[in-house]
């Protein structure tokens, strides 16, 4: 299956540390691919990557077979409007209402009235379950839960071909982030999308992925199918999976 | 051993450093300014906030300024009879110099500082990255419709602080200082020149640009939570007082040559 996100020996050094050290990953269309590692292991990086808001010091990303790294800026972005992205924190902007948001691409980046931008935005609503009531009010008026399918709902609405998922179930209570997996599990089926998501929630892991990989000091050290993860054979990621604190990982406290 | 000039060396480089860096934000920002697409709503709701929200405290501002400057002339001009020069030191000192300046610094505080701690906050809250992704430019979104709004409504700031300022001084002048109000204003208005002005609406608009372009870059690359927030927002007001206060001695300097 030709992958529609594919990240190839992309490396990545912060503030003198190799955070990213030659990391190989693809996603296909229909498909979702989860990555899971401890903090500061470059789960967050190679995000940014391949989403364009990082450059990589080497390596390729290909989107549809196509290297972004090596765009001019117009063209990349074109590209990047095949993005849809759900950030950890929701990310939603304090002084536009819920459904601006929502619909921010439409109105300011695709000249999209701002009636049907509206009437679109009501939609996408609807279809993340949150009530078009909250439509007209400041998302600081939300909960966490509220604010994470208004954040879905605006990495849906331009119906992205690749959506990225941060932490989707952070901060959530165990109810609302089950309600949050089923939701992306819907969407990516109905989009048909490839989905690439970063957490460190086992139970949110195994519910929204087709294949899981394991990030570790800037490396993938193990990849697989959900189904073959408890079978993984590798000591780190039974380590991670268990959640024990003794294994070949050592825990930063 | 240790070289004791190593710390100044590294210090002037840091410095040169940052100005390097501000430099090319500034620049960025201005040519964000002219391409499309002008965000014209974003524009106008950042001319209300620069500019009429700043009304009130540039008019108390000027007001008090010109009323100060009028005792102080006439009080220094007492010493070698040259009292009734009073109504033209004042419109000279307010259009030349203390109404662009006290307004850029007055601004500098409230405007920069308010830029900054704005994008900053979005920065540590990751809105500016999902901005990114949503296909719109923070540059052109965010930055240009602000160093724009304050680069066209400081010096129209400036046209009200003038005239507030030289009010400020009338009123001394004629209730305090036994001033003929006729005399005065003719004497105001006979003595000021177009280049009086021009030099103050100069200074303006450079002193807006500045002010926006510096909270911009400071929010903008700001980092660490709250803490890097509030140490961008210090900056800012901090970096915008300098550089308004430098080149309006340059600015002043080129037009007296």
């Amino acid at each position: 299956m030709t992958a529609k996100l594919q990240l190839s020996g992309v490396k990545k050094k912060l503030r003198g540390r190799q955070v990213l050290d030659g990391v190989d990953l693809d996603v296909a269309a229909g498909r979702s691919l989860v990555i899971i590692g401890g903090s500061g292991q470059g789960k967050s990086v190679t995000l940014k990557c391949a989403l364009g808001l990082m450059k990589p010091d080497a390596g390729q990303v290909l989107v549809d077979g196509a290297d972004v790294t090596r765009m001019p800026q117009e063209i990349r972005a074109r590209v990047m409007r095949k993005f849809g992205m759900l950030f950890q924190g929701g990310a939603l902007f304090d002084s536009l209402s819920v459904w601006e948001n929502i619909a921010f691409r439409l109105l300011y980046a695709d000249n999209v009235k701002r009636a049907d931008a509206r009437e679109r935005a009501i939609e996408a609503m609807r279809r993340v379950r949150l009530a078009p009531d909250f439509a007209d009010v400041r998302p600081v008026e939300l909960s966490g839960g509220m604010q994470k399918r208004a954040g879905l709902a605006r990495a849906i609405i331009a119906r992205p071909e690749i959506l990225f998922f941060d932490e989707p179930t952070t901060g959530l209570d165990p109810i609302t982030a089950d309600a949050i997996n089923d939701l992306i599990v819907e969407m990516v089926k109905e989009l048909g999308c490839a989905a690439i998501s970063i957490t460190h929630d086992m139970a949110s892991a195994r519910k929204i992925s087709d294949e899981i990989a394991m990030l570790h000091n800037g490396k993938i050290v193990w990849r697989g199918s959900t189904a073959a993860l408890d079978a993984s054979g590798n000591a780190m990621v039974a380590q991670f999976v268990a959640g024990r604190a003794d294994g070949p990982i050592q825990a930063v406290v | 051993m240790i070289n004791p000039f190593a710390p100044i060396g590294r210090g002037v480089l840091g410095v040169l450093a940052e100005i390097g860096r501000f430099t090319a934000f500034a620049a960025r920002a201005a040519a964000s300014c002219f391409a499309p697409p002008v965000f014209a709503g974003q524009l106008l709701r950042q001319c209300m906030a620069i500019g009429y929200y700043s009304l009130p405290v540039i008019g108390l501002t000027a007001v008090f300024i010109g009323a100060a400057l009028a005792l102080n002339i006439y009080v220094g001009g007492a010493r070698f009879n040259a009292e009734s020069f009073v109504p033209n030191i004042v419109v000279l000192g307010i259009t030349r110099e203390l109404g662009p300046v006290l307004a850029g610094l007055m601004l500098a505080g409230r405007v920069s500082a308010g830029i900054a701690a704005e994008i900053g906050t979005m920065r540590v809250t990751e809105q500016l990255d999902a901005m990114t992704t949503l296909s719109t430019d923070p540059f052109k979104f965010l930055i240009a419709p602000r160093v724009m709004a304050a680069t066209i409504t400081l010096p129209l700031l400036v046209v009200v602080a003038d005239i507030i300022g030289v009010m400020g001084g009338y009123l001394v002048a004629v209730n305090s200082l036994d001033f003929n109000g006729a005399t005065y204003l003719r004497n105001t208005f006979d003595f000021l020149e177009n280049q009086d002005v021009i030099l103050g609406l100069v200074k303006a608009a450079v002193f807006g640009f500045i002010i926006a372009a510096m909270g911009a870059y400071q929010g903008y690359n700001s980092s660490g939570g709250a803490l890097g927030v509030g140490r961008a927002t210090t900056n800012a007001v901090v970096g915008s007082i300098v550089l308004i206060l430098a080149l309006n001695y340059l600015i002043t300097a080129f037009f007296v040559e």
